[in-house]
């Protein structure tokens, strides 16, 4: 009798399967070998000669390293504020069942799940209405908004593991509430805020279709990059970026994955 | 409150003795009243979204009823419908039409290239294979969307390397025949539709092999063994077993490649012709032209679409694929 595992799958379905990978992911290696092209007019292939000069390049430019910076100031704090806000909301709908939960997760969910130029352009017409000049702050609004939904996930996968009964033995042996979250909530959903808030910074650092509605002037670093697709002024620098992005966010979301394997698979479904 | 906790402690000393002070009490509080520990949990992040994002959301149904001064180019506060009449104009009808055909071109083609992918990964890959799919459809969704759209105008330039390749191949011909097609082709891929379809299949298609993934990891493989069992030929096992009980994964994958193909503005804007789509529309509309009540207009057709959209999905059960 066949068993389900060690069937072994068409050839045709080998074959696509395979080739739908390849789509996905030749072209991001692709940006890896264009960072060190010699070329700097247009983005010919294959590349005339290799070089690591344009990294120099890169490293003295004093515009991409502000662009960086604002970059990770608006992704920390957008961040922070996403884990205070999301593990509220998370430990509140997963420990309760209350009127219109329902409605909490979907106001949650709804930042991400309609396309990002309504949250954008709602958000600057707000702002407009309200009179608020565009700032470091305004950019951080936008950003927490869309990020709470990151921890809030991960964070509801892993309380819907976490029996409650713990909660119960903690204050049943003596804990008062914030002895039991210090001790007993908090190491359980520990990995899962790290991992929601390492997505989180990887989809704020990364953002850039909000983040065109509430930026004004200030450049972040894909708006940097959105400038340079727009209107390319130097192109050798602009594969360097390119490469360094792909890496900032590649890091945090392999670390995020390997956090969350044991049991919740979730960590970046529902992006 | 303190007092009630007081009253406990002193009637019942065998059990331990209160932490007291104001943490005790509020512990106290928070055990006896669990519906006030709920309140202030939820008052944060329901006060941020209701306020930032609501608001915002009203703020900017209340410009779409606004219009916009021709002569001074000031926007007049007062309520009006004219500006949503300004979306029956013919051209805006064709951005909303084309964006339309593009979102729904998109979607069908991510899901014939996902289904292979989805199904693979949830019928025959296991143990570390399994793990590998997983990270190999992480990855290419979470790394950054601009990078991957430039990585897109690298491989469609004319001097790039999908041109490279079909002159290896000896078939440039194949792509010169593409290329004069009206509609479809243009200049280079890299400034047609086809350029521009590419990129956004290419850009959403993990949103919609996840959901299908999911849907499939739920039938179970002897399903498929007893269709063939009967007679079934793979193709009629397709038909019949595997894609009826895909179609609500296929659908909540759509939902994501629809939508996300009706708001973007910059794909089109960096890879594609000059011919907008809604997102441009809404850009251009609030930025160059300072018409924000008719920008805030044209984002309540996606809106609108994807409301309906997700009622049909919901009736068909696709919100369990999830």
């Amino acid at each position: 009798m066949r068993s389900d595992g060690s069937q072994s799958a068409p050839l045709g379905l080998k074959i696509a399967a395979a080739c739908g990978l390849l789509f996905l992911h030749l072209p991001i290696l692709l940006i890896f070998v264009y960072a060190f092209t010699t070329e700097e007019k247009s983005f010919v292939w294959p590349p005339p000669g290799l070089t690591t000069q344009w990294f120099a390049v890169t490293w003295n430019r004093p515009d991409v390293w502000q662009a960086l910076s604002l970059s990770v100031r608006v992704a920390a704090i957008s961040t922070a504020i996403a884990l205070v806000l999301g593990t509220l909301c998370s430990a509140a709908v997963s420990r309760t069942k209350f009127f219109g939960r329902e409605t909490i997760s979907l106001l949650v969910i709804l930042p991400i799940a309609l396309p990002g130029i309504i949250t954008g352009i709602a958000l600057r017409s707000a702002f407009a209405l309200a009179d608020i000049p565009f700032s470091f702050w305004t950019i951080v609004l936008g950003h927490a908004t869309f990020c709470v939904v990151v921890v809030y996930n991960n964070a509801v996968a892993r309380f819907r593991r976490t029996s409650g009964s713990m909660i119960e033995a903690s204050m049943d042996l003596g804990a008062d509430g914030f002895q039991t979250f210090r001790h007993v909530v908090l190491p359980n959903i520990a990995t899962a805020l790290l991992a929601g808030g390492m997505l989180a910074f990887a989809l704020s650092f990364d953002e850039v279709i909000v983040t065109t509605f509430t930026a004004g002037q200030q450049q972040t670093l894909p708006i940097w990059m959105l400038e340079e697709l727009i209107r390319p002024r130097q192109r050798p620098v602009t594969n360097v970026v390119a490469m360094v992005v792909m890496l900032v966010t590649l890091l945090p979301i392999l670390a995020a994955y390997y956090l969350t394997r044991d049991g919740d698979q979730i960590a970046g479904s529902g992006k | 409150m303190s007092l009630d906790a007081a009253m406990v402690r002193a009637t019942a000393p065998a059990i331990l003795p209160g932490s007291g002070g104001l943490r005790g009490a509020l512990s106290d509080l928070f055990w006896r009243k669990p519906k006030v520990l709920l309140l202030l949990m939820l008052l944060p992040p329901v006060l941020w979204l209701g306020i930032v994002y609501i608001g915002s959301l009203f703020a900017l149904l209340a410009q779409s009823f606004f219009s916009i001064d021709e002569f001074s180019g000031l926007i007049n506060r007062e309520f009006t419908l004219k500006t949503y009449g300004d979306l029956f104009q013919a051209a805006n009808l064709d951005i909303i039409l084309r964006t339309v055909t593009m979102a729904a071109l998109v979607t069908l083609a991510s899901a014939v290239i996902a289904f292979p992918i989805a199904y693979y990964a949830a019928r025959y890959a296991r143990g570390r294979w399994k793990a590998l799919f997983y990270l190999g459809i992480m990855l290419p969704l979470w790394s950054s969307y601009l990078v991957k759209i430039y990585a897109w105008k690298l491989i469609l330039a004319k001097e790039g390397i999908l041109t490279w390749l079909l002159a290896k191949l000896h078939l440039l011909w194949v792509l010169d025949a593409w290329l004069s097609l009206p509609i479809v082709g243009g200049n280079s891929l890299s400034v047609s539709f086809t350029g521009t379809f590419i990129v956004f299949v290419y850009v959403w298609l993990p949103f919609m092999i996840l959901p299908v993934q999911a849907a499939l990891e739920r039938v179970p493989g002897n399903l498929v063994e007893a269709s063939s069992d009967l007679g079934a030929s793979p193709g009629q096992t397709f038909r019949n077993v595997l894609f009826p009980l895909a179609l609500p994964g296929i659908v909540a994958g759509s939902i994501f490649t629809f939508s996300l193909t009706l708001g973007d503005y910059i794909i089109p804007q960096i890879i594609g012709t000059s011919r907008l789509f809604i997102g441009q529309a809404v850009y251009s509309q609030q930025g160059t032209a300072g018409n924000i009540p008719l920008a805030a207009a044209f984002t309540v057709v996606p809106i609108v679409i994807m409301g309906f959209y997700l009622w049909g999905a919901k009736r068909m059960g696709a919100f369990d694929a999830l």
